[in-house]
């Protein structure tokens, strides 16, 4: 049976709506029983915590429908068409460029950013003063934060692409793995100490509500399309790049950045 | 600054994070493929959504996650707390520190954190379930799901625990890698892929920013430390440690599958034989 009109609407609503709860639920459970059992004393700022909470709740709802009527009905299509066209460049450049679109919406990327370029503008102030372009008053929004978002994203999107040759190619995912790890380690002596826990972290950030649906749609249609491939095997992997060049992008980044 | 205005200047910030895949999108279907956009109107209103949930989120989020991340971070490394297992004013002006194991309200925390949200995380469920399909009932999604989950707990609570002890990040993160490397030399192949994007999957979007938060605070409470060099870093550690216990725990599954196997009399030459070509191949 369908449902029509308003009740339709709201029965779409419900349904991210719980989605989003259960993800906040152990935290509201793990922060009461230390709250109630452990310190036995009310948190500060209660008040302002729950509408913040409830706005993070409706928000992340908001998102997830708006991503489900819009975005990944297309991105999963085009996704699938690109896979099966055979056109290599055309099916290259859209990973690339799925991959650094969706990075730059992703909202856990952008909280953590946003706080690094905070630290970074108490860190170094002068910076801010001696940039001939912060007379605009937002240059503090315009600063390191886009430039680590874009770093990551270009990341992502060169991850996309070493993804689909590794599909295409069927190499065995650990050998690529293991190398990049090996270029981590190598890296990280020679990147400044402010940028290495950032990088480290970027890894982990990336990968969330928007990038791994439509990446794990594209890694799944190319599996599927390319005989001799298993989609479930190979359809994998995608997200494992996507949270290894990242690291390797910013620790690049701290080398160069001033 | 007021609330609404803060939601305003928050809500153009997210225009400019959601152009560029809408640019992407634009691109390729009407440039490359040539297609019209099927239901447009619901696209256009699906678009309006994820811009406002985007500024709800992040609203939501300097108002609740950040300031509760602090929050704990505070609570649980207040001197009179750590040292009497009371929380109240730390009369003693001394700055000294506690040593390491009394902060074991600390660790317990992070765990509990990284543990639940990873048990609970969608994502992680929609995967453990392939991942039991995939290996023909060998690996179990709720075993699978809690090995991840005792992984990223172990994340967390091993990031709070080295940044209370003041370890340099990259040792214990090139540590963790080598292990990483040795099992994956070790475990069975079809369970590496899966492994690897576990650690990316179970960190969410709402998980991230409360253990930043936590690990930034803890930078604060905790003398000589640096929020820029010791505050990140947990989530490092939060997506690499699924990895080894999901590839320990599919190194486990296969041994004990293969044990019952030589019970019933099969030769252990050719399974070793096996298990060599297997990596080799």
């Amino acid at each position: 049976m369908k449902i029509k009109g308003h009740g339709r609407f709201l029965f779409l609503l419900i349904q991210p709506l719980w989605t989003s709860a259960r993800d906040l639920l152990p935290i509201i459970a793990v922060i009461g029983f230390f709250q109630l059992v452990v310190f036995r004393q009310a948190l500060p700022n209660l008040g302002s915590i729950l509408v913040g909470l409830a706005c993070v709740v409706l928000g992340l709802s908001l998102f997830l429908i708006g991503l489900e009527k819009g975005l990944f009905p297309i991105g999963k299509t085009m996704a699938a068409d690109f896979a099966q066209k055979g056109n290599v460049f055309w099916l290259v450049a859209f990973a690339f460029a799925l991959g650094v679109g969706t990075t730059f919406a992703e909202p856990a990327l952008i909280a953590i950013a946003d706080r690094a370029e905070e630290l970074h503008a108490m860190r170094y102030p002068s910076e801010l003063v001696s940039d001939p372009e912060s007379t605009n008053a937002n240059s503090s929004k315009l600063g390191f934060s886009l430039v680590l978002r874009t770093t990551v994203a270009i990341s992502v999107g060169v991850a996309l692409i070493l993804g689909v040759v590794r599909i295409l190619k069927g190499w065995p995912i650990q050998y690529v793995i293991i190398a990049g790890y090996f270029l981590v380690i190598l890296l990280t002596p020679f990147v400044p100490k402010e940028f290495v826990a950032i990088a480290y972290d970027s890894g982990g950030v990336t990968t969330s509500t928007i990038t791994v649906p439509l990446t794990t749609a594209l890694g799944v249609g190319l599996a599927s399309s390319i005989r001799g491939r298993n989609p479930l095997l190979d359809g994998f992997g995608l997200i494992a790049f996507a949270s290894l060049t990242p690291i390797l992008f910013v620790l690049i980044l701290g080398i160069f950045y001033r | 600054m007021k609330p609404l205005e803060t939601f305003a200047i928050t809500l153009l910030g997210t225009l400019r994070d959601v152009l560029p895949i809408c640019v992407v999108i634009a691109f390729f279907q009407f440039v490359v493929l040539r297609r019209r956009i099927a239901n447009l109107r619901s696209v256009l209103v699906g678009l309006g959504a994820v811009v406002l949930g985007l500024a709800l989120f992040l609203v939501g989020l300097n108002m609740a996650l950040f300031p509760l991340g602090s929050a704990m971070a505070t609570q649980l490394t207040s001197p009179a707390f750590v040292s009497s297992g009371k929380v109240g004013s730390a009369e003693d002006g001394e700055r000294q520190m506690p040593p390491w194991y009394r902060y074991y309200w600390t660790y317990l925390f992070a765990f509990a954190v990284g543990a639940g949200t990873a048990f609970a995380e969608p994502a992680l469920i929609a995967v453990a379930l392939k991942a039991q399909e995939v290996s023909g009932g060998t690996i179990q999604a709720w075993v699978l799901r809690i090995a991840v989950a005792l992984g990223v707990g172990c994340g967390v609570a091993v990031g709070s625990l080295r940044l209370i002890l003041g370890i340099p990040l990259p040792y214990l993160i090139a540590s963790s890698y080598f292990i990483v490397m040795l099992q994956v030399r070790y475990a069975p192949k079809q369970i590496i892929p899966l492994a690897f994007d576990t650690g990316g999957v179970s960190t969410s979007t709402v998980t991230v920013p409360l253990i930043a938060a936590l690990g930034l605070g803890l930078t604060e409470q905790i003398p000589n430390r640096d929020p820029l060099v010791d505050g990140f870093g947990m989530i490092a550690f939060a997506v690499l440690f699924p990895m080894i216990t999901v590839m320990g725990y599919a190194q486990i599954a296969t041994w004990r599958s293969r044990k019952s196997l030589q019970d019933q009399g099969s030769a252990e030459t050719t399974t070793k034989r096996k298990r060599f070509s297997k990596f080799w191949r």
